[in-house]
């Protein structure tokens, strides 16, 4: 199990819960897997989030491994200028 | 990719100052930009823009203005289909108005025309009628339930329900206990601020030459920052396959965010294919600022509490940010960079976006950083002021550093935030005397950076010199770094190596030059490129020399034989390889593609001296240092001036630009006479201190450095000149009036 830290205005999508846990093994299936548990979520997840896997932020790549002690935040997908 | 050595590298070309490979063009005029490019059978094409802030527009009669000689062709909203998807639906609006006009200056219609005489006289004869709405350009006001609504439906799920439908989004961070971290302060302070939109102020404006042809294959020259992206958008909007779309990025004046999207590229396309004609549209500067992408307005409420040591007890933001009358996510970004240098045990942000009867934002350096921090680090001030505390220590104390868990959720790497304090706090500036009416400011800033898509290939002439393609442009200097960090590679001579921009069916796809991440990303696939380049060249070698590949490696730019029984044979430069490569294989190329992460996140800390002239309110900008890592600087001058740089439209956001509104909803100041940038005699030198803390994400240690330096500005600025006057602003930008208004009411 994965440990994801959620931001809060998404709370209110997790049954309140600012961390959940879900089966994943990388990015894509993190996203499925927190789709299918909290539907609330899948509107976010489908216009973009990006990922702190251990402090380093990812924004597309879905292969990306997920280790069971890695620190696992969702965020918004990062804009710049 | 990871750091290589630990950071212990030695560089050769990398840390140089090479000369910039753009100079000779940009300084004798041979440069093409984004209106130097002409074709053949050319028209040029004038686009009529809604004379009011928010109108239905009940009916447009374009015939008289098609019946005029020399009008080629006229456009509006109904050539073009409706997007399903919102935000490419959102872009087209913008290009031109379907039902409302939604800001002072939305394109209504476009008329192609054999001169631009007539195409001004065209327009003239386009009928509009229009059913005024009520408006509202003021963020505040138009999240109150009783503003006028921009657009209707626009709300996510975030929105708490009751909101105006104006509310677009809602977004919160932070972790912690508030409660019991304000009990624990000795001081709370809670202020709110106001920051005016302003615009990127490339100098610029857009422009573009397009041409469809009647077999569906269509080109495209523009300035942007992202070619890709701009036939990616006007493939949807035009409804025609990528493939049959060439853009090529002319050479650019200026872009900071501005030119990541499109406003006239879609519009000139139809216009040519609807005429048959090459189309050109070049933007004047009225039309820039009235109807292309200012960065947000902002509303912000901050609550900070402290010890009497100064230790950052709890921290809470209110943001509120326009984007103008679409909906917009730089809120999010303002948020999570709110306390982002500091190491908080209880910190929230929340944030709204409200639309207003203003121009669709664009992208400026660092997107809703600025404003945040601005409004943080002001409070921050108030509070070492309050309690007598020196600035600079109090930061130290709370900063950011290795470990922290950052205020918008990860922990932090390696990160350069105390390096950089410590830097200011032992530079002279930071103890130099200050005089009369002086006052000196401090602020801190930050910016994620990221990496993204990018493609590099990298061609071995038989003449022993490189040709490398990349498919960014360069805006801030990257053809020089990375020519650097492919002649780094090879070991090669810079001079032997030219990087070029391609255009979109020359390279596969590059992510928008953007996130501070064209030298960190294109850099790395430039790296990798070089890697794959030189395996194939020790391999040839291995094949001249009649032993294994795996017995060959390479040195100082050549391939050498390696191992107990490889044999004796002397290097063979990549010169030597090249000369032979004909016959070895044929050409000899390096590729590399990939999705970049790991970018490195980056912080600034500035430290300015003004002095106010209380007769006139004026500020002059005394003295002014950028302290910033930038992980490896790659090429030092070019890290320098995105630092100076940066200051230097932090100074201009924080003491005079200002989008400014009628009581009729329209701009009243399109044009710099009004909107005032500040220019060379209004700045001291900028001095640069630049901070090398390898980013653990890069072979070399690079980080992104472009929009940091925006961030910490407007604080540092507020700070200064609060300071200098002894009484605390908040709202910027602050102008002479205001400042007189603050001394009046001292």
């Amino acid at each position: 199990m994965v440990a994801v830290v959620i931001w809060g205005s998404l709370r209110r999508f997790t049954d309140g819960q600012g961390e959940v846990e879900v089966e994943a093994r990388n990015f894509k299936e993190l996203m499925e897997a927190l789709s299918a548990r909290y539907p609330g979520l899948k509107p976010q997840i489908e216009r973009g989030v990006s990922l702190a896997l251990d402090g380093r932020i990812y924004r597309e790549a879905w292969f990306t491994e997920i280790g069971p002690d890695s620190e696992v935040v969702l965020m918004p997908y990062m804009a710049g200028g | 990719m990871a750091l290589d050595n630990t950071g212990q590298r030695v560089f050769k070309v990398v840390g140089t100052r090479p000369p910039r490979p753009d100079g000779v063009d940009k300084v004798t005029g041979r440069a093409l930009y984004g209106a130097d490019m002409s074709a053949p059978g050319m028209l040029v094409a004038h686009i009529l823009r809604s004379p009011h802030a928010h109108a239905e527009i009940v009916s447009i009669d374009t015939s008289a203005a098609e019946a005029l000689q020399g009008v080629k062709a006229v456009v509006t909203a109904a050539d073009f289909t409706p997007q399903e998807d919102e935000y490419l639906d959102d872009i087209l609006v913008n290009c031109l108005a379907r039902d409302k006009v939604l800001y002072d200056g939305h394109a209504v219609a476009a008329v192609a025309a054999t001169s631009a005489d007539v195409a001004k006289a065209a327009l003239k004869l386009i009928k509009v009628e229009y059913r005024k709405l009520p408006h509202v350009t003021d963020v505040d006001a138009a999240m109150r339930p009783d503003a006028p609504i921009v657009q209707s439906g626009r709300s996510l799920e975030t929105v708490p329900e009751g909101m105006s439908e104006n509310v677009t989004s809602h977004c919160e961070f932070g972790h912690g206990d508030l409660e019991a971290g304000f009990a624990k302060a000795d001081l709370i302070i809670e202020r709110s601020f106001t920051t005016a939109a302003t615009h990127q102020g490339y100098i610029e404006p857009h422009a573009c030459l397009a041409t469809m042809g009647a077999d569906g294959k269509g080109d495209l020259w523009c300035c942007t920052q992202g070619q890709y992206n701009v036939r990616s958008i006007c493939a949807d909007l035009l409804g025609i396959e990528a493939s049959q779309l060439r853009v090529t990025a002319s050479e650019i004046g200026g872009g900071f965010g501005g030119k990541t999207t499109v406003f006239i590229e879609p519009v000139a396309l139809a216009l040519s294919r609807k005429s048959g004609r090459p189309v050109k549209i070049v933007m004047s500067r009225s039309e820039v600022f009235l109807a292309t992408g200012p960065t947000v307005s902002s509303s912000t409420d901050v609550k900070i509490g402290m010890t009497k040591d100064g230790r950052i007890t709890a921290g809470q933001a209110h943001l509120r940010y326009s984007g103008g009358a679409f909906p917009c996510g730089t809120v999010d970004m303002g948020a999570q960079a709110a306390f982002a240098a500091y190491d908080l045990e209880a910190v929230q942000t929340l944030g709204w976006n409200a639309l207003t009867n203003r121009p669709k934002e664009a992208a400026y350096r660092a997107p809703g950083a600025p404003q945040a921090i601005y409004a943080v680090e002001s409070v921050v001030d108030e509070l070492c002021q309050q309690l007598g505390l020196d600035p600079l220590e109090v930061r130290l104390k709370n900063a950011a550093r290795k470990g922290t868990k950052s205020s918008y959720g990860p922990t932090f790497d390696d990160i350069g935030l105390m390096a950089t304090l410590e830097a200011a706090k032992a530079h002279p500036h930071y103890s130099a005397p200050l005089g009369e009416n002086q006052g000196r400011g401090l602020s801190a800033g930050f910016w994620f950076n990221f990496g993204g898509n990018t493609c590099v290939t990298l061609n071995v002439n038989t003449d022993g010199t490189v040709g490398i393609t990349e498919g960014n442009p360069d805006i801030g200097g990257s053809r020089a770094a990375i020519s650097q960090m492919a002649a780094e590679e090879l070991g090669i001579p810079y001079d032997k190596i030219r990087t070029i921009v391609a255009d979109t069916s020359s390279l596969g796809h590059n992510d928008v030059t953007d996130g501070s991440r064209v030298t960190f990303s294109v850099g790395l696939a430039t790296i990798k490129a070089a890697r794959d380049a030189i395996s194939k060249m020790c391999s040839r070698a291995a094949q001249i020399w009649g032993i294994d590949e795996e017995a060959v490696v390479w040195e100082d730019g050549a391939a050498c034989p390696a191992g107990p029984n490889a044999g004796k044979f002397p290097p063979m430069t990549l010169a030597e390889i090249a000369a032979v490569s004909f016959n070895t294989g044929g050409p000899i190329a390096g590729h590399y593609e990939f999705n970049a992460d790991g970018a490195g996140v980056s912080f600034g800390v500035h430290l300015v001296d003004v002095e106010v002239d209380r007769e006139t309110g004026g500020t002059k900008v005394l003295r002014y240092t950028v302290f910033q890592d930038a992980g490896k600087a790659v090429h030092p001058s070019y890290v320098e001036g995105q630092m100076q740089g940066g200051a230097v439209q932090g100074i201009g956001w924080a003491l005079n630009e200002e989008y400014i509104y009628g009581e009729d909803g329209r701009l009243q100041n399109p044009g710099f006479l009004d909107y005032r940038i500040p220019v060379a005699s209004d700045l001291p030198k900028i001095d640069t201190v630049i901070l090398e803390i390898p980013n653990p994400g890069h072979p070399y240690g690079v980080r992104g450095v472009g929009e940091t330096p925006i961030v910490p500005p407007l604080a540092a600025l507020s700070n200064a000149v609060s300071r200098a006057i002894g009484k605390r602003l908040h709202s910027l930008p602050m102008s002479p009036p205001r400042i007189l208004k603050a001394l009046s009411e001292a």
